[in-house]
């Protein structure tokens, strides 16, 4: 991947400042610091930070197309690209690289916004129009690559990650509280929403298109709310051969790169799949990268090692001990731009780091099988709530819930308290969010902690209720596991899964993930495929885990799920992040930043210091506490704003008034 | 003897951190997400040591533990046996 940014006076020629695009791209160069470009002109100016995985040598960006009249800055990748490719030079388009990045620019010549839907890839970009004056900026369906903008004086300012925009000093440095309301309630921002007032960041599907003054943004696609009556009436044989055939494609298109690619293996189904059918099908030697945590209660390591030896596969590990993640905390959140509510960031930060070290720069990784094939709980959990909720009162129907969470129903002494935790919301089983309503009313008790200075900003508004507004019309005919999937899917997976513990942890290392599971054409069968070949009984990813019986070991695929996490009380409060925590929650620091209640958090760290368990609530409250004074401090308070040029181009061109020029090298 | 000032207190410091608006004497603590699994641990440990207590395992139902009231009658209970 790389960095993209740009700025562009919306109503005709201005003032481009060479100096603001200077620093705009050299704040992304950690995505990509193989080469750097620039376009400028009376309108608009472009810069890219590039990872350099296909065309390695003539694939300096910005591209241009055959008259020099289309610029396009581009961070991803199109897995289709060399059949769009020849359907284009067919058509007469004359390509001088052999990038995926000019495929898009010729395809957006051909079909104009339209070519968004031609593509199956994760991308952002932007294309200028020099002659008729737009701009389009695009990201792709899922939201894979990130993409923000800020319209402010007249100007839009835009860039893979907000410290780039930043860099324009004129550019305002707040935090936004309902960013901080929504993230404590749903653990992310809502789709759009980012941490600083008046950033926005492209939705995932969505475009922004600038048209003389004008500006247009629309969803050009939606993740998938079939109703009933539109799914797929074939046998779980069938759908198993379709899905198996779809799985081996998206694997394959993903293995396009001019550069070694390897895979992410935790242990777990769907990362060990993914290595498998890289392993049987494409590329025998494939080096794969783990975590080994230093509380065992996170450790899968025992799973990797024996995937690693069953698919004969190159298999390195990352050891990563509590002091790790302390002392790396703040520097994820740098990359991350927004409060975490967990640490599970910090170790794939490092993993990145290890491959990076290892000469590897794109890695596939098993991401977003669990919200398309059905693999979480609160899905499961949604599926019997409602079947309890039909019969309140009948006890088996209680116990069902039992065997979701064995471990914690482990202690019989607290079954009636957890039971009465998930009877909530059994007599309102019919509203739309049932499947997560019971998940956000526990996590938002963290917003006690908010000041009462923030909970006036914040004032009436409701993020459950903008939720409720956004749902797609088609809703209420979708089946309670469709529902939770897309509510899963639109918030958590976008904008934390493959934001803050995908894209960012990744590309501070400069490594691009890939997430097969997520190519759209799986999506768009998957929502097809009825609930109950998901979910059979309470056997998730049924669908998934026949695909894979071929080929992983029966073990892999009988093994209980086990979520992904990482420690938060051991890591954040050892003694060795001590400095840390004095810093940023010290009575005079919350005070200074003001969204927090001194006392509250005074009591909340006392207790943390002073006991060895805390209960689940308490650890995201910490979490998020501490992530919000550090982003604060970060890019509100000591912003590193730059002072000198830092950025010599290796392409310049200058298309201002009195300049016309292409030049390549150091300018 | 009542012991609802102390319960009170105690779920006052240890659960919502200094904030004292927020519970009735008759509110689930469950329902309203005051405490959670971990929390009823908790609570359980504090009775033990505070009162002298020990709690049998069929006694850990939310009808002796999920309000003030009924922690209080649940505690009158067990001192005077």
């Amino acid at each position: 991947m790389c960095g993209l940014a740009g700025l562009c006076h919306i109503n005709g020629p201005g003032s481009i400042s060479l100096d603001t695009l200077h620093h705009m791209t050299a704040a992304l160069q950690h995505r990509g610091g193989d080469e750097s470009g620039i376009y400028v002109d009376d309108q608009v100016g472009l810069g890219h930070s590039r990872l350099s995985i296909i065309d390695l040598t003539s694939g300096t960006q910005p591209i241009h197309n055959e008259d020099n009249s289309l610029w396009i800055v581009f961070n991803g990748e199109i897995f289709n690209y060399p059949e769009l490719r020849k359907e284009l030079i067919a058509d007469g388009h004359q390509f001088y690289t052999t990038t995926d990045t000019e495929v898009v620019l010729h395809l957006f010549e051909k079909d104009g916004l339209h070519c968004l839907d031609s593509l199956n890839g994760q991308f952002a970009f932007a294309i200028w129009d020099s002659g008729k004056k737009q701009l389009f900026l695009a990201r792709d369906r899922m939201g894979i690559c990130p993409l923000h903008y800020t319209i402010q004086n007249g100007y839009i300012y835009f860039a893979s990650e907000i410290k780039s925009l930043f860099m324009e000093k004129k550019i305002h440095r707040e935090m936004n509280p309902i960013a901080l309301d929504q993230i404590f309630t749903f653990w992310a921002p809502l789709p759009g929403v980012t941490t600083f007032k008046n950033i926005h960041e492209l939705e995932p599907g969505q475009f922004l298109h600038i048209d003389k003054g004008n500006i247009q943004i629309k969803k050009y696609w939606h993740f998938p709310v079939p109703s009933r009556a539109e799914q797929i009436d074939a046998s779980p044989e069938e759908l198993t051969e379709e899905l198996t055939d779809l799985l081996s494609d998206a694997v394959r298109i993903r293995l396009i790169a001019d550069v070694t690619v390897g895979s992410y293996l935790s242990g777990g189904l769907d990362s060990s799949g993914i290595t498998a059918l890289i392993a049987k099908h494409f590329n025998h030697d494939v080096q794969s990268f783990g975590i080994r945590f230093e509380e065992s209660d996170f450790d899968e390591s025992i799973y990797q090692k024996q995937l690693a030896s069953f698919l004969n596969v190159n298999h390195k590990e990352l050891s990563v001990s509590n002091t790790d993640i302390a002392s790396h905390f703040s520097e994820i959140l740098w990359h991350a731009e927004k409060p975490l509510l967990r640490t599970a960031p910090v170790p794939l930060f490092l993993l990145s780091k290890l491959v990076s070290e290892s000469g590897l720069k794109v890695i596939l990784t098993g991401e977003g099988a669990d919200e398309i094939f059905g693999g979480y709980n609160i899905f499961k959990e949604a599926l019997i709530r409602k079947f309890w909720s039909r019969k309140p009162e009948d006890q088996s129907r209680a116990d069902l819930i039992t065997r979701i969470y064995p471990n914690i129903f482990k202690n019989p002494l607290l079954k009636k308290s957890l039971i009465k935790f998930f009877a909530q919301g059994l007599d309102d089983a019919d509203n739309p969010l049932f499947s997560h309503l019971i998940r956000w009313n526990n996590t938002k008790r963290i917003k006690m902690f908010f000041s009462d200075d923030l909970k006036n900003e914040i004032g009436n508004y409701d993020g459950i209720e903008e939720i409720r507004q956004r749902l797609p019309d088609e809703f209420d005919s979708c089946s309670t596991l469709t529902k939770a999937q897309y509510l899963e899917s639109s918030i958590f997976l976008s904008n934390y899964l493959l934001s803050s513990q995908g894209d960012r942890v990744a590309m501070g290392h400069a490594v691009e993930t890939r997430p097969p599971f997520l190519d759209h054409r799986i999506i768009e069968f998957m929502s097809r495929v009825p609930s109950a070949w998901k979910i059979l009984g309470l056997n998730e990813k049924h669908i998934l885990k026949k695909a894979f019986s071929d080929i992983l070991p029966k073990n892999i695929i009988d093994r209980p799920k086990n979520p992904y996490r990482a420690p938060i009380q051991q890591s954040l409060f050892s003694t060795h992040n001590s400095e840390l925590i004095n810093n940023m929650l010290s009575e005079t620091a919350i005070r200074e930043t003001g969204y927090f209640n001194t006392k509250k958090v005074k009591a909340l760290t006392t207790k943390l210091n002073a006991k060895k368990n805390i209960n689940e609530v308490e650890g995201m409250a910490i979490a998020g506490i501490l992530s919000t004074q550090i982003i604060d401090n970060q890019y509100i308070q000591s912003f590193p704003l730059p002072t000198t040029p830092s950025l010599k181009p290796d392409l310049f061109i200058d298309h201002r008034s009195g300049n016309s020029g292409l030049f390549a090298g150091n300018q | 003897m009542d012991y609802t000032k102390d319960i009170n207190q105690f779920i006052i410091d240890n659960f919502l951190f200094g904030d004292d608006n927020t519970v009735g004497n008759d509110a689930s603590l469950l329902e309203n997400g005051i405490i959670d699994s971990t929390g009823v641990l908790e609570l359980i440990s504090f009775l033990e040591e505070t009162y002298e207590i020990t709690v049998e395992d069929d006694e850990m139902i939310p009808e002796n533990l999920d309000s003030i009231d009924n922690i209080n009658q649940f505690l009158n209970k067990k001192t005077t046996t």
